[in-house]
């Protein structure tokens, strides 16, 4: 068994005092270097779940975690914690493609500028690696300075990925990164996600069961803000130990 | 069981889908009315458009009438002579773009900046509350009530005197509103996505609005300081008192000295002329180079926001 890169222990959500429970006592390991996919019918818990991974929820007023999240043995909701350096280690793709209003090149270069690097010559070099890592490369060679609004849905969120990974996080997190997007885009995606799991943990989430059983090393499933079950992807979808995991993929609900 | 649920209601849907056609007529005087209905609506929008751009034209066609004669070349480089009887308004042409120029240094960044407060950092608060009705009530202030402001507070107070910078202040602060409102609404339009972003980057709270929300905000932003220079280059009563003067032999050298400008020129030479047969020409005259002037300003800022946006979006 490889080392397992985020540990949560025992976390709970709640998005207001005294309002049901969002997340329940979720546990959960993720084992680095592996594409980890969180499956479960709409308003389950897995997006917010996600979102406690890089602590997106701060910025929901009234949410209130507890619980630990550990990245590489550190809980990053310790009191202690850098969130701008905890971010910039746990990089995010979202639902809808969302490159900034600016050119091709100044979305890839805008987090390594962040941190500090102007040196034009270093930014070329990582804009290049970024894109061509997210396979977006020999598209959009020759129009780097082109809006990044020009590029189809698909081409825009491999950007967004580009723009993440230009930063070199040690996890990528994807919230429904193809839900927006054609099955020939989406195909791209997830080919994408399997290269990119070599180099970095990946997390998914995804509505989508076939897209969990084909990317996905394990599986997790989310109902009602539980974890019900997770383990190996195969076996999550041929011998599911809990009923309501059995009754999910295969069709009866979500 | 369940399978003859599901039967049942297969077949409710299917004959509610055969018998939509019966279930909804149109009844043919209704036609009518949609029609009518339809045709009004037209009308109506078409007829404010015409009585709209009629007007526009009407008025433009009086001044052109009026004042067309006493445009020349003299009279946009030349300064007034003889009691403003002859020569040219270059001085108040300039004064009034130093007044723009000097009242634009102090509403633009302080509207912005207060709009980037009340939009990003300010939480729903009372504070927050009180102080947008402040802002508001500030833009339903008639400007002669700003002028008398001005002169209490920049002119005396401040001991600024009656002075391009007086009148300057005065102006921005009747401007400062409409800075603020259409800079508030271009950053309430900036989608959330960009932030997330930005914040999912590791970016702080500041790095986010400087590099990512303002840049995307900024054609909205150009739009309200278009608007400003307007109501700053065509308002009298604010300056009146404040640094506007009847006659000045020259250009303002510095930010203390009083300056003419071309609304309240406007004015003197309706009211206070000596020769009303030899000034309402150069009346009208300076009435178009006034038009001419923001219009020009404003085809500047129009072409910078549509450069920024194709840059932008």
């Amino acid at each position: 068994m490889s080392k397992e890169k985020l540990v949560i222990e025992s976390l709970s959500l709640t998005y207001s005092k005294g309002a049901p429970l969002a997340l329940k006592e979720v546990a959960l390991g993720i084992e680095e270097n592996s594409l980890m996919a969180f499956i479960g019918p709409s308003g389950c818990g897995k997006s917010t779940f996600l979102r406690c991974l890089n602590r997106m929820n701060d910025f929901v007023r009234g949410v209130e975690i507890t619980g630990r999240v550990l990245l590489d043995g550190r809980d990053i909701y310790a009191p202690d914690v850098d969130v701008t350096q905890l971010r910039r280690r746990v990089g995010m793709v979202f639902q809808r493609p969302n490159p900034f209003p600016f050119s091709i090149r100044e979305n890839v270069a805008y987090g390594p500028k962040l941190l500090g690097e102007r040196d034009k010559g270093r930014l070329g070099e990582i804009v290049e690696r970024s894109l061509r890592n997210s396979g977006l490369w020999e598209e959009v060679k020759d129009r780097l300075n082109a809006q990044a609004s020009s590029l189809s849905g698909g081409q825009q969120q491999r950007l967004c990925i580009a723009r993440a990974i230009a930063v070199e996080p040690e996890v990528l997190l994807m919230d429904e990164p193809t839900s927006a997007l054609d099955p020939m885009a989406t195909a791209r995606i997830e080919e994408l996600a399997r290269e990119l799991k070599k180099y970095y943990t990946v997390v998914i989430v995804t509505h989508n069961m076939q897209q969990a059983a084909r990317v996905s090393d394990h599986t997790a499933f989310f109902l009602m803000g539980e974890l019900v079950e997770h383990g190996p992807t195969t076996k999550i979808f041929t011998t599911p130990r809990d009923k309501r995991t059995e009754d999910y993929i295969t069709g009866r609900f979500g | 069981m369940k399978d003859t649920d599901h039967e049942t209601r297969g077949e409710a849907l299917l004959s509610a889908l055969d018998n939509s056609g019966d279930a909804c007529p149109i009844r043919p005087n209704y036609a009518v009315f949609r029609k009518f209905a339809d045709w009004l609506a037209t009308f109506l929008l078409c007829s404010s458009m015409i009585f709209v751009t009629v007007v526009l034209c009407a008025i433009l066609f009086f001044l052109a009438a009026k004042g067309g004669g006493a445009l020349s070349w003299e009279f946009v480089t030349e300064p007034p002579r003889n009691g403003m009887t002859e020569g040219g308004i270059i001085t108040p042409i300039v004064g009034t773009l130093q007044l723009i120029f000097v009242s634009m240094c102090f509403a633009f960044p302080v509207g912005v900046v207060t709009a980037v407060y009340f939009n990003e950092y300010a939480r729903g608060g009372t504070l927050k509350k009180s102080l947008r009705l402040a802002m508001r009530s500030l833009a339903s202030i008639p400007s002669v009530v700003l002028g008398l402001f001005g002169l209490a507070f920049f002119c005396t107070f401040l001991r600024f005197g009656t002075s391009l910078l007086s009148a300057g202040l005065t102006l921005g602060c009747m401007v400062l509103p409409t800075i603020v409102t259409a800079s508030e609404t271009a950053l309430a339009n900036v989608p959330q996505d960009y932030r997330d972003a930005a914040y999912a980057l590791g970016a702080t709270e500041w790095q986010t609005i400087y590099g990512v929300v303002l840049p995307s905000a900024f054609p909205g932003i150009i739009t309200g300081g278009i608007l400003s220079v307007g109501r700053v280059a065509g308002e009298t009563a604010p300056i009146m008192f404040t640094g506007a003067v009847f006659f000045a032999p020259g250009f303002a050298r510095g930010v203390f000295d009083s300056v003419m400008a071309l609304p309240y020129h406007v004015y003197v030479l309706a009211t206070a002329g000596t020769n009303i047969e030899k000034t309402t020409p150069l009346q009208y005259g300076t009435i178009l180079v006034l038009l001419a002037v923001v219009l020009g300003i404003s085809m500047v800022g129009m072409a910078a926001r549509s450069r920024l946006r194709k840059d932008v979006l």
